[in-house]
């Protein structure tokens, strides 16, 4: 299915759309670019009201990290994040209930970002339910690749969760058609070779593998790994349909920046995008 | 123990829970494996280095001290006397000539007692490869032999400084590294874990211990088997590949696991470094801790073939206490004039609180390596 004048390049969807994908398709049907900033849950008192206030700033959805102890996919300043949000008690729990308490206050779709061991634990059917009762829209598992996300799908699709799924540039062109079929809510375009964190230049297959999957897939784009300044998230949109920005973000939450502090950074990345994409 | 299936599980354990970055590289290690496994020159090659370089066959060596005083006739797998000191330098130079036959022109690893990273040290020396080796400070501390001497193989030794500073976080961090330059670096990993192929692969690699030991034990029991094959498990590669060579017959298979790092003991089913196996973890799969007194042993999870021997039966797996560990280091020491590694002595602790139902049978037990680097820590607790 596809919205009235969405022109779509080939690769056409054939789900429909969740709260996620509605939300990050709407955006670039009206011509702009989709931010979504990662934040990790459970960190410090404030996080929930830090959500909220990133919500207000412009983000057009969420990520949620819940924290795992053995993050292989992440860089410092993440495990740092899940060190510090673990030690004060957070658990895929406490953050679910808080996040369904808060739904309404959030106002924009959000996607939990952890990794499959807290969702196989759990018990995968359960796990989706959870995140269904939470509000939760998305669900991102870095370390469940195509190969192996069939069970955990199938138990997400029937609770209506949209699972997105990660395309690296390590993927031969033929791969990429496969995991843009499986994937929903957006695809995540790896930005480069390596893990989670803020670098000084975008590497250039941040770009290079969002084009490739522009051209297989009308599904939204969002390049995230390395994008980690408002001139970064704004170079990878003249190719891409938006950016997560994780680290850069985390960063403010760990120096203590409050809701309001994070918040300005969340603005300052809506008004790059605006600026350079209008 | 024959091969995974085609989605790389024996039973319902194992698979490729890796980035997606990666996936592509632990496919193309699967295809390179297999065509080199199935290659007489590689086969050859590998051949002539583990004798030429490494040593083999490492000896079969009966201990009449210690069955006199146990009441259990004991055969040790003598992979101590391999070079550089343990049964790791088999899947290391496995590895190092499927990497260089894969064009990759560095290795990295991780490694806990040290002994891996020795190994891996060695094999990127010998082959002419960069090599970095992480590990956990905590490990560092305590096996500092190891890491003069994986530097002064030439290795840069990065410390592992997250989580519980021992080995999970030195896997983190090689999988870390690994991401960012697969395309010209090989992860040399030194167990039966992490995604397919590498518990198929690694185990391959070691299949040569059992398959030495099964010619061995039948010289000296006329064509038998023991009654028991016992070694150490942490991921499990040394069980692994003594099980190997007796897994098709009557013999009974015990891995012996520290009491806190007992993942088979504990038999959850959890999903950390790239395949579901048994793994301690807490009520939210957040993975737990292990503690154990060697570093080689201290790690939550298991290798996920053992995890299969387990559900199926095939093999038991025991635990043992850094107590009876140190009791039978200084057993195997005094009664016969061998000092073994701390992992090795975990599965003669089980052999020695054992012995009343071991009576009057015939026990081999994988002394996976030589106790050398151990000693430092015994003088601090044996004085």
């Amino acid at each position: 299915m596809t919205a009235p004048g969405e022109a779509a390049p080939s690769g056409v969807t054939d789900h429909s759309w969740g709260p996620l994908e509605s939300a990050l398709r709407g955006r670039r049907r009206a011509g702009g670019k989709c931010f979504v900033p990662y934040l990790t849950g459970g960190l410090g008192d404030d996080w929930l009201e830090t959500i909220c206030a990133v919500a207000a700033a412009g983000a057009d959805a969420i990520e949620v990290g819940v924290p795992f102890s053995d993050p292989v996919m992440d860089g410092t300043v993440i495990q740092q994040a899940n060190d510090r949000a673990l030690s004060q008690g957070a658990t895929p729990q406490s953050i679910l209930a808080a996040l369904r308490g808060a739904a309404a206050d959030i106002g924009v779709p959000t996607a939990v970002m952890t990794y499959v061991n807290i969702a196989h634990h759990m018990g995968y059917e359960r796990f989706a339910s959870s995140l269904a009762d939470a509000g939760v829209s998305g669900c991102i598992l870095p370390d469940l690749p195509l190969e192996e996300v069939g069970e955990w799908a199938e138990h997400a699709d029937t609770a209506g969760v949209e699972t997105v799924l990660l395309a690296a540039p390590t993927a031969p062109d033929k791969r990429l058609p496969r995991i843009c079929a499986r994937s929903r809510g957006f695809v995540y375009s790896v930005g480069l070779m390596g893990i989670t964190g803020v670098r000084e230049a975008l590497a250039a297959s941040a770009t290079g593998t969002a084009a490739r999957l522009k051209a297989v897939t009308d599904l939204p784009v969002l390049v995230g790994v390395g994008v980690g300044t408002p001139a970064q998230a704004a170079e990878v949109c003249e190719i891409a349909d938006g950016a997560v920005v994780g680290s850069a973000v985390v960063t403010r939450m760990l120096e203590g920046a409050g809701p309001d502090g994070v918040a300005a950074l969340v603005a300052e990345f809506r008004a790059a995008l605006d600026e350079a994409h209008s | 123990m024959g091969e995974p299936s085609a989605d790389g599980r024996f039973g319902e354990f194992g698979g490729t829970f890796v980035p997606e970055t990666l996936v592509p590289a632990c496919q193309e290690l699967d295809r390179a494996f297999r065509s080199a496994w199935g290659d007489p020159a590689f086969r050859g090659e590998l051949d002539r280095l583990l004798s030429g370089y490494a040593g083999r066959p490492s000896p079969l060596t009966e201990c009449p001290n210690l069955s006199d005083e146990l009441g259990v006739r004991i055969l040790l797998k003598r992979e101590d006397l391999n070079h550089t000191g343990s049964h790791k330098i088999n899947n290391v130079l496995g590895q190092a000539l499927l990497a260089q036959r894969m064009g990759k022109t560095s290795l990295v690893a991780e490694t806990g007692a040290g002994q891996h990273g020795v190994a891996t040290a060695t094999a990127a020396a010998l082959f002419g490869m960069d090599c970095i080796v992480y590990m956990g400070t905590v490990d560092i501390a305590r096996q500092e032999l190891n890491v003069f001497r994986m530097r002064l193989l030439g290795t840069e030794v990065r410390a592992a400084e997250t989580g519980s500073r021992t080995l999970k976080d030195a896997v983190n961090e090689a999988m870390r590294h690994w991401v960012a330059v697969a395309d010209t670096t090989h992860y040399c990993l030194g167990s039966v874990m992490g995604p397919h192929p590498y518990p198929w692969m690694v185990r391959e690699f070691q299949r040569v211990v059992g398959e030495e030991a099964h010619r061995q034990c039948a010289e000296i029991l006329d064509g038998g088997v023991p009654d028991v094959v016992t070694a150490a498990v942490g991921g499990g590669s040394n069980a692994a590949g003594i099980f190997a060579g007796f897994a098709d017959t009557g013999a009974r298979l015990v891995g012996v696991e520290p009491a806190g790092g007992a993942a088979v003991g504990r038999a959850v089913p959890g999903i950390v470094h790239g395949s579901r196996s048994y793994l301690m973890q807490d009520e939210w799969g957040q993975v737990l801790e292990a503690e154990s007194i060697s570093a080689g042993l201290d790690y939550p999870g298991v290798g996920p073939e053992h995890s299969h021997l387990a559900a199926t039966g095939r093999a038991t797996y025991e635990q043992v206490t850094d107590a009876e560990v140190i009791e039978a280091f200084s057993l195997l020491s005094r009664t016969e004039g061998i000092i073994p590694a701390l992992e090795c002595a975990h599965a003669l602790a089980w052999v020695s609180r054992a012995r009343s139902e071991l009576a009057g049978l015939t026990v081999l037990l994988n002394l996976s390596g030589r106790g050398d680097k151990d000693v430092d820590q015994m003088m601090g607790i044996l004085g």
